[in-house]
């Protein structure tokens, strides 16, 4: 029998900042505007029904030889201006995408070494439109916890190469686009406690049509990602409210206290709804950046953020309720200081 | 809780409506078709089927929305479904 000496050393470990706070914020939109009547080419539909149904007036589409890691690399040199930081001062790189076309190998060590943040921790998340705000959660839970000091966090998607433009239910919803953090340390709270979960009993209502291995064996079209929209409408405007609430709740802030509501931009209609079960005031700004924007999964929270912080609609430094949901299900909320 | 009558059904339903759609309760009467006459649209059908959902303690898949065209077919589902 093995034993264990009785004075072995105990381990030593990390301690981090007491706290950490968003430091700048960068996104990168592609040039091409796309408009519901281009849509329409490929579905019966309309620029009225996408309108009322969505709030969606253009969303951009990425250029064919653009990739994920391009736009990501964008953003990200983006937060790294808007913070005043250089990548050298990164230490984690961590990509928020459901579309990086390479099962293998992620994006994030990729975008690591273009923007020059050379031999930093680098991996990817798969938690869909909540991506950013796990990403914003893991980087301050790294931040606080000794293992990083500077983490970049990118949430980007190409959904373009993942839509079927003949599927009446999602083809006008997605678009592309890239947007990005920096979490660093701070002498007092920046980011509040995410309230975070999944319900893997729905994992269908949002997925790709087909696994890899199906496309491989079968005789398959390409894998899009489909949607039941009706149901996914029906949870983000029941689940979604309370999980709002309580990252408010436990970051101890009232919704008067509130400068900006940015929830993910799924759909005008989850906003609409999502804003009147939380009783806004109407000082609350409310990130509508979808209209232009379209629904980009993972980048959509840190596009709307850097437009409402470009366009004066929300103050720097002011407190802003952020929330991500969508394929999974999952989703992740917290209060932050916007930079 | 104590089962309601179609009438208090019928004025909560009221309250829902105008709340997601700004109509007047008072036009929010049996006969009168969600679609053609109130002109709500399936998502705001949804929202209000949510809230009455919470406001009626009662369950309202998502099969049986389709099936709720007029204010009395919502009244009667929500009458018979409460127990
Ligand atoms: C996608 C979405 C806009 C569809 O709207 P919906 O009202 O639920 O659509 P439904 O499938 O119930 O169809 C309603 C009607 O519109 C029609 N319709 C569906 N898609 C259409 C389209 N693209 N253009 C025109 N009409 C359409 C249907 O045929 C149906 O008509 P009918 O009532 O005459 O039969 C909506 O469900 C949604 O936004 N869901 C959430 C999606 C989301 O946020 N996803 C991302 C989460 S990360």
């Amino acid at each position: 029998m093995t034993t264990i000496p009785q004075q072995r050393r105990t381990l030593t470990t990390t301690t981090g900042a007491a706290y950490s706070r968003i430091w700048g914020v960068g996104g990168y939109r592609p040039e091409r505007v796309v408009t519901n009547e281009e849509i329409c080419e490929h579905i019966d539909s309309s620029d009225q029904w996408i309108r009322e149904r969505s709030g969606i007036i253009t969303r951009r589409f990425a250029a064919a030889d653009e990739t994920v890691v391009d736009m990501a690399a964008a953003a990200a040199n983006e937060a790294l201006r808007s913070a005043g930081l250089t990548a050298s001062q990164i230490s984690t790189v961590i990509v928020a995408t459901v579309t990086h076309p390479y099962q293998t190998p992620g994006a994030a060590p990729i975008v690591a070494e273009r923007i020059g943040a050379n031999a930093a921790v680098a991996f990817d998340i798969s938690a869909a439109c909540a991506g950013y705000c796990h990403g914003i959660a893991l980087a301050n839970d790294m931040v606080r916890g000794g293992s990083a000091e500077f983490v970049l966090v990118i949430g980007v998607e190409k959904l373009s190469d993942f839509t079927d433009k003949t599927d009446r239910g999602s083809a006008f919803i997605f678009g592309d686009g890239a947007g990005a953090s920096i979490v660093g340390p701070a002498d007092v709270p920046g980011i509040g406690p995410t309230v975070w979960g999944s319900d893997g009993s729905k994992w269908k209502t949002i997925s790709q049509r087909n696994s890899w291995i199906e496309v491989r064996d079968g005789d398959i079209d390409w894998p899009a990602i489909t949607m039941e929209g009706p149901e996914v409408f029906r949870w983000a405007v029941t689940a979604m409210a309370p999980i709002a609430q309580a990252a408010l709740d436990q970051a101890g802030i009232k919704a008067e206290d509130l400068d900006a509501f940015i929830p993910h931009q799924a759909n005008m209609r989850i906003i609409d709804a999502l804003v009147k079960k939380l009783k806004l005031p109407d000082h609350v700004a409310v990130a509508r950046d979808i209209a232009e924007t379209g629904n980009t999964s993972a980048a959509s929270i840190p596009l709307a953020t850097q437009r409402m912080l470009d366009s004066g609609e929300a103050p720097h430094g002011g407190l802003a309720l952020q929330i991500g949901f969508g394929a999974g299900l999952v989703y992740a909320a917290q209060v932050v200081v916007l930079p | 809780m104590a089962t309601l009558t179609e009438q208090t059904i019928l004025e909560g339903l009221a309250e829902i409506v105008n709340e997601e759609t700004g109509l007047d309760t008072a036009s929010v009467q049996f006969d009168k078709s969600f679609t053609d006459d109130l002109d709500i649209d399936s998502l705001s059908m949804m929202t209000i089927v949510v809230n009455a959902e919470e406001k009626f303690g009662v369950r309202i898949p998502d099969d049986e929305v389709k099936n709720l065209k007029t204010v009395r077919d919502a009244v009667s589902f929500i009458a018979g479904a409460q127990v």
